[in-house]
């Protein structure tokens, strides 16, 4: 199906897979938030993902140790986060920011010497006869395995926030924590990991981009990329379901961008450069016009608990 | 600014002594010779080309110069403050080997009259300490476009342009006409990244390209991410850029334009040396050795490399110029009559694209 010069099926797949690392990132964020915790340090995580994946699948010459890699490290990362906050009780705006930019000097001094590599290669999944099915076939079935990974995990943090006891305790940090440690649960340890797997999840989405998306290691390669995951958190309301809808839009401004001036569409390129965050600014100001808690922002986020009692 | 004259005239005194009185060019014994980088070394492109040219010098001259180098220095007001921390440091002459420093670097050199600056691609000399040099990168493009035009199966090829300064518009307009001259249907998709060195965009405008069905990806970005692109997708095949790019061989990297930069910087300096330094305008092309063209891989069928070859060697020789007439221009009218060839002014400040391609130059 081709449209005005674009065709569609091929579009909708590099949408896909352009919104991956988004995806994962936010879909960590939106767990953590959930839990009551504001982790501004994203970026910093992701990018520490990035960098670790990439030595270690370069290092290994295998790209799934390279994910898993960036998944451990983005954790590790972000236990920094977890100690400052919640055993310190520092702020957690500033600890969090103070984590992007750690994380952007120690990403660029590890990765000294790993530029201009070839990572190994993150091959499409073998699904034989569904990749010629018209239409869906170069849409849906042609990804590797890393774009189905993350559908699942919108899938499984919407099951796990929403249908389960972890879930329910989650939220119940997240929106009281005086209330949830009355019943006796270890609210600082509960949100402790949920920062772990915030930072897993970011850490991977990083991975994804030096390994998959470019791939090849360089300073500063996210590029924002966190900081937009932060963003669709709040457009989508802290729900997993719209997190995807909101990484596919996003990820889709993205990729339109050189694909329209490929077609041969005479747009200038800051307009589609800036588009994703123009869009991220209107959001945010039409969801927070009066509204306000039907939200659905945690009640408790970015407070810290200290349990006096 | 003190301590270069006290080495000048402490080697001139030594001159002096050594060749029993008889006058000698007020060279220096010692040069430190700086490089503004815009992108990292590590790129495997561009930077890492101008490197390599560095390190020449200490080769060809050993304990006489000393090399510094600042990375990654983006365009702009910071290359000012970059540059002069250099003048500052004491270096001899500094390269600033990217067109988004031109005027930074006569800034600064208007300040350290004593300091000589070399601006790579540009064209302001506002001082007299100012010289430019660059390469006729446009008659590797015109190998490149040949390749292209015979290699391509859907008669798209595309084009990753940077910025959208005479260079690139010289490099898109020769790859085309080149193209378009061994097959007359192909057209050209031309995507800005607006960027030198960013992985990421460069990734992202090369995917672009393949999904509009460009199977010949022409770059004049520095890093290898539109190679790793093409190789994601069977039959899509490009070339190194500014550097050999030879991870990607024998295909998607089927060839490339290597810039080198050694002998260039290797003369500069020495002139710098023994006391004959100028101010200049150089821009050498394959004849000069500046641009080579790298090895065309067996990706390639025998006869495309043969007349790629062909175009090479007519260029080096000076039989043929990549920019010969009839050549009109984008909107019909007339550029170069039959056998006319562009002179370098009109090289120099190209701002328009030939007949035949599509889309306009971003103002």
């Amino acid at each position: 199906m081709i449209v005005g010069g674009l065709d569609i099926a091929i579009l909708l797949a590099s949408l896909m897979v352009g919104a991956v690392p988004i995806l994962l990132a936010a879909l960590g964020e939106t767990v953590v938030e959930r839990s009551g915790v504001l982790n501004l340090g994203v970026e910093g995580m992701m990018i520490i993902g990035a960098v670790t994946g990439f030595i270690a699948a370069v290092t290994l010459e295998n790209a799934v140790a390279g994910f898993i890699a960036g998944a451990l490290c983005g954790a590790a990362f972000s236990l920094i986060f977890a100690a400052l906050t919640q055993v310190f009780q520092a702020n957690q705006v500033a600890t969090g920011l103070a984590l992007t930019l750690f994380g952007i000097g120690v990403s660029s001094l590890a990765g000294q010497g790993y530029n201009g590599i070839k990572p190994p290669v993150t091959g499409a999944v073998p699904l034989g006869l569904l990749r010629d099915i018209p239409f869906l076939g170069p849409m849906l079935f042609r990804h590797d395995w890393v774009v189905y990974f993350s559908l699942f995990m919108v899938f499984a943090t919407w099951f796990v926030l929403n249908r389960t006891r972890a879930g329910l305790i989650i939220r119940a940090v997240g929106e009281n924590h005086e209330a949830a440690h009355a019943l006796g649960y270890k609210v600082n340890r509960i949100r402790l990991l949920c920062i772990l797997f915030g930072g897993a999840m970011a850490g991977m989405g990083g991975a994804y981009v030096s390994l998959v998306r470019v791939p090849q290691w360089t300073d500063n390669m996210t590029n924002g990329v966190g900081w937009i995951a932060l963003a669709i958190v709040v457009f989508a309301s802290w729900r997993p379901g719209r997190v995807l809808f909101g990484a596919w839009l996003f990820g889709g401004l993205m990729v339109l961008g050189p694909n329209l001036q490929a077609a041969g569409y005479a747009i200038p390129v800051e307009y589609l450069s800036m588009a994703p965050y123009v869009i991220t600014i209107i959001v945010l100001v039409i969801m927070s016009s009066g509204r306000g808690r039907s939200l659905g922002a945690p009640a408790s986020l970015g407070q810290n608990f200290h349990a006096s009692r | 600014m003190q301590r270069r004259n006290l080495l000048a005239t402490a080697a001139f005194g030594l001159g002096l002594a050594l060749s029993g009185g008889s006058a000698m060019a007020q060279g220096l014994e010692k040069v430190k010779a700086c490089f503004i980088y815009v992108g990292p070394i590590g790129d495997g492109g561009w930077t890492y080309q101008h490197h390599q040219g560095a390190l020449a010098l200490t080769e060809a001259y050993g304990d006489k110069v000393e090399i510094a180098w600042q990375e990654s220095v983006p365009e702009g007001a910071d290359a000012e403050r970059a540059i002069t921390q250099f003048a500052l440091d004491g270096c001899n002459i500094i390269f600033t080997t990217s067109f988004g420093f031109m005027d930074a670097t006569n800034a600064v050199a208007a300040q350290f009259p004593d300091i000589k600056f070399e601006h790579a691609t540009g064209f302001k000399r506002d001082q007299p300490n100012v010289s430019t040099y660059d390469a006729r990168f446009y008659e590797g493009r015109a190998v490149m476009g040949t390749i292209a035009g015979h290699m391509t199966k859907s008669n798209k090829i595309g084009y990753i342009g940077s910025y959208p300064i005479p260079e690139v518009i010289q490099g898109i307009n020769a790859s085309f006409i080149h193209a378009k001259k061994v097959n007359p249907d192909v057209t050209m998709s031309v995507v800005w990244a607006y960027t030198w060195f960013d992985p990421a965009k460069e990734a992202d405008a090369a995917k672009a390209l393949i999904d509009q069905g460009v199977d010949v990806i022409l770059q004049h970005t520095d890093s290898t991410a539109p190679l790793a692109e093409a190789q994601k997708v069977e039959g899509v095949i490009g070339f190194g850029q500014a550097s050999d790019m030879a991870a990607y061989k024998p295909s998607p990297r089927v060839s490339a334009i290597i810039d080198n930069w050694a002998p260039y910087y290797v003369k500069r300096v020495g002139a710098l040396l023994d006391g004959t330094y100028e101010q200049s305008a150089a821009w050498e092309g394959i004849a000069g050795g500046e641009v080579e063209i790298g090895e065309i891989t067996d990706a390639v069928p025998a006869d495309v490399k043969a007349a790629a070859e062909k175009m090479r060697d007519d260029i080096a020789a000076g039989t043929y110029h990549p920019f010969t007439g009839p050549l009109n221009k984008q909107d019909g009218s007339a550029w170069l009559a039959e056998g006319e060839v562009a002179d370098d002014g009109a090289l120099a400040t190209m701002n328009f694209y030939v007949e035949g391609i599509t889309g306009e130059i971003p103002k």
